[in-house]
């Protein structure tokens, strides 16, 4: 009888164990497709606001001797248009507001896009001033993917505009 | 939401019997799922604190510190590392059936609301925490993880700048990250430590062991399996491509998947709704209970009824009669459920007592002891049949009044620990019965912890109030069926009977001579 219970648990423990091992790392899961590539369009830029006007000497000598600027500015950042496009095809075209209660903060984009491997013609562009039309950064690629890559498309102002990764 | 308890209740009832037969009650997992998943939280910290020490923090390193615990020292750290992967997944699998069980059994309403609510934060510091381990290993599966937490906790706006761009590149990341991350991993279980000490706060005698036997049962489990099929990596996290093909913990990452076909946002929508549903449940299946109150007049302030509640709903405070008794007992309204279990431990519930309503120390009010002693009487009083047998039962246990017949007479109490032993002295005594079966939960999954166990402490002289010696054990029966174990009950009830009607006729004792031995309270 004793062994009989043994026998029991012995099976309630494998079924256990079972369960464990086999939902601990299976069924597999595919994530990304092995013939698909990504891009990925991420960046954290804060545009310069619109308004700012440059101080006249007297403007400038009214202020504090350790805080001087030479420009006024609102809080509130410019929104900057972006605009993505592969072989053609716009993937995104959208305005992106500044952050923060009082536009202040840099505007966020973080997008992923799924394409081919294989040779495209990419082109990324910014218009981050006033101005209506036209952009104030572009910049044009051909490009190779493999496989499963992911191709990064940052914005480094200190880089001087769009840096690709 | 009742019917779904219902349904709930009896499908464990049926897999604590099917468990019940090679573990016994006392070792049955299902009866010691908190202390199972206790036990695995163990395991996991043990386990954890060896990974640590061999755990480099280096971004590039980090990936080969631990291909060297898994392969170079697979006799030590690849088993620990197994037991890290397991043991949390099992502290998963214990704690949602925790979870289904506590509702199923009704354990989340009236006072019960703390136990629950402070379990509801559990759940998500358990994911927090096995989440975060998965991002350590920097394999594939982690750059997955990290990507897929990130893009999700970006979703809210709450971070200045998206935490996922940390992923964006080979370059983004430095040493830092794994020391923070580590930090993280550490500090979460900790918090969850913490929790979970919150958790038991209203829990009077928590277990939270296993008994040994399920322990080192499941350990040698847990190391079997560690053994032969060992937790293993991904291949080494490249930021440079996406992961493709994951073999995923579905335990803790099952959800992740859903972001394939939800937006993050309806994602935090489910989560949140699931979240509250899951805070709000203690209110939404309330149930109205009576409440225990103090006799001061019978209260000799012995504290039996503190030391039986399974709730700490009662507490002893100075005397406020100028009774010569140091202290009085004092119930707690916003502890007490109503399960009469103090009512069966005060040595003055007596069922001998002349008087019609039955004073004694700590009573309900529906039903009060006078009234079961009423039922008792005018049930087995309408009994055209030999050997009548009376079965007491509780309303959370077999649904014992489905079996009642021309020989059977049924009472169901709150707990079948509030049963006094003396009135099964009085039913078999006073010939209002041949024979008294006593029924409830399964044995070791008493719906109020401690109802089955004071009852057998009591009828086997364990416990006070003791049942006295001179009831004849053969006419008392005990089977503890549970909810859907109302077949076996019902057989259990014929086997009774039949040994009954086997007995002589039992002797009884002059109505007088019981009457004149009756204790007084004071």
């Amino acid at each position: 009888m004793r062994a009989l219970r043994l026998g029991g648990q012995g099976v309630v423990y494998l079924l256990f164990a079972v369960a464990l091992g086999y939902l601990s790392d299976s069924p597999a899961y595919t994530y990304f497709p092995a013939d698909r590539a990504q891009i990925k369009l991420s960046f954290s830029y804060g545009a310069r606001p619109s308004d700012c006007r440059r101080l006249s000497a007297e403007e400038i000598a009214k202020q504090p001797p350790n805080m001087r600027k030479a420009e006024s500015c609102s809080r509130r950042r410019q929104p900057i248009f972006v605009e993505l496009s592969l072989d053609g095809e716009v993937l995104h075209r959208a305005w992106h507001e500044p952050t923060g209660v009082s536009g202040d903060g840099p505007a966020r984009l973080y997008r992923r896009f799924e394409t081919s491997p294989g040779s495209h013609t990419l082109v990324v562009a910014m218009r981050d001033s006033g101005r209506a039309e036209g952009f104030n950064h572009r910049r044009e690629a051909l490009i190779e993917l493999k496989p499963r890559q992911n191709f990064v498309i940052d914005f480094r102002a200190e880089a001087g505009g769009f840096v690709f990764r | 939401m009742r019917l779904l308890q219902r349904a709930l209740r009896t499908g464990f009832s049926s897999l604590e019997a099917a468990l019940d037969v090679p573990f016994g009650a006392a070792w049955n997992p299902l009866h010691n799922l908190g202390a199972l998943g206790f036990f695995y939280y163990w395991i996991v910290a043990v386990s954890g604190i060896y990974l640590y020490v061999g755990f480099d923090t280096g971004v590039t390193r980090v990936y080969g510190s631990i291909e060297y615990m898994t392969h170079a020292q697979w006799y030590l750290g690849g088993v620990m590392r197994s037991l890290h992967r397991y043991a949390s997944d099992a502290m998963v699998v214990m704690m949602l059936l925790h979870v289904v069980r506590e509702f199923a059994m009704d354990r989340l309403s009236g006072p019960r609301w703390f136990t629950w609510l402070t379990g509801v934060p559990l759940l998500w510091l358990v994911y927090a925490s096995g989440i975060s381990g998965y991002w350590l290993v920097w394999d594939e599966l982690a750059q997955y993880v990290a990507l897929a937490t990130t893009e999700w906790l970006d979703w809210l706006p709450i971070f200045g700048e998206p935490i996922a761009r940390n992923f964006l590149a080979p370059t983004s990341l430095d040493d830092r990250f794994f020391t923070l991350l580590i930090f993280l991993h550490i500090a979460v279980p900790l918090i969850l430590l913490f929790v979970l000490w919150v958790h038991l706060q209203r829990v009077a005698r928590p277990k939270i062991n296993p008994p040994r036997g399920l322990a080192i049962g499941t350990l040698l489990m847990m190391l079997a399996l560690s053994l032969y099929k060992p937790a293993m990596s991904h291949a080494p996290a490249d930021l440079a491509s996406v992961p493709g093909i994951l073999r995923l913990d579905w335990f803790y990452l099952g959800f992740y998947t859903l972001f394939d076909l939800w937006s993050f946002g309806t994602a935090w929508t489910v989560a949140a709704l699931a979240t509250a549903a899951l805070m709000v449940l203690p209110w939404i299946v309330r149930r109205r209970h009576s409440l225990a109150h103090v006799n001061l007049d019978h209260c000799n302030g012995c504290e039996r009824c503190v030391a039986d509640c399974p709730y700490n709903a009662i507490a002893m405070v100075e005397r406020s009669d100028g009774a010569p008794f140091d202290r009085e007992a004092k119930v707690d309204p916003d502890l007490c459920v109503g399960c009469g279990i103090c009512v069966g431990a005060c040595p003055t519930s007596i069922a001998f007592r002349s008087r019609p309503e039955l004073p004694t120390g700590i009573d309900l009010h529906e039903p009060a002891l006078g009234q079961l002693r009423d039922w008792m009487r005018s049930a087995c009083a309408a009994l055209p049949r030999r050997p009548r047998v009376l079965v007491i039962g509780c309303s959370m246990g077999a649904e014992a009044q489905t079996l009642s017949a021309p020989d059977v007479a049924v009472m169901s109490l709150p707990c079948v620990g509030m049963l006094p032993p003396s009135f099964i002295d009085y039913a078999l005594s006073r010939d209002l019965a041949e024979g008294v079966l006593l029924t409830g939960c399964k044995s070791e999954a008493c719906h109020h912890r401690f109802g089955i166990r004071w009852t057998e402490d009591r009828l086997a002289g364990r416990r006070d109030p003791y049942l006295r010696s001179r009831v004849p054990r053969q006419r008392l029966r005990t089977f503890w069926a549970g909810r859907g174990g109302e077949r076996r009950l019902g057989r259990a009830i014929a086997d009774f009977a039949a040994a009954l009607s086997a007995l002589e006729p039992p002797p009884r004792a002059p109505r007088r001579e019981i009457a004149a031995r009756e204790p007084e309270a004071r």
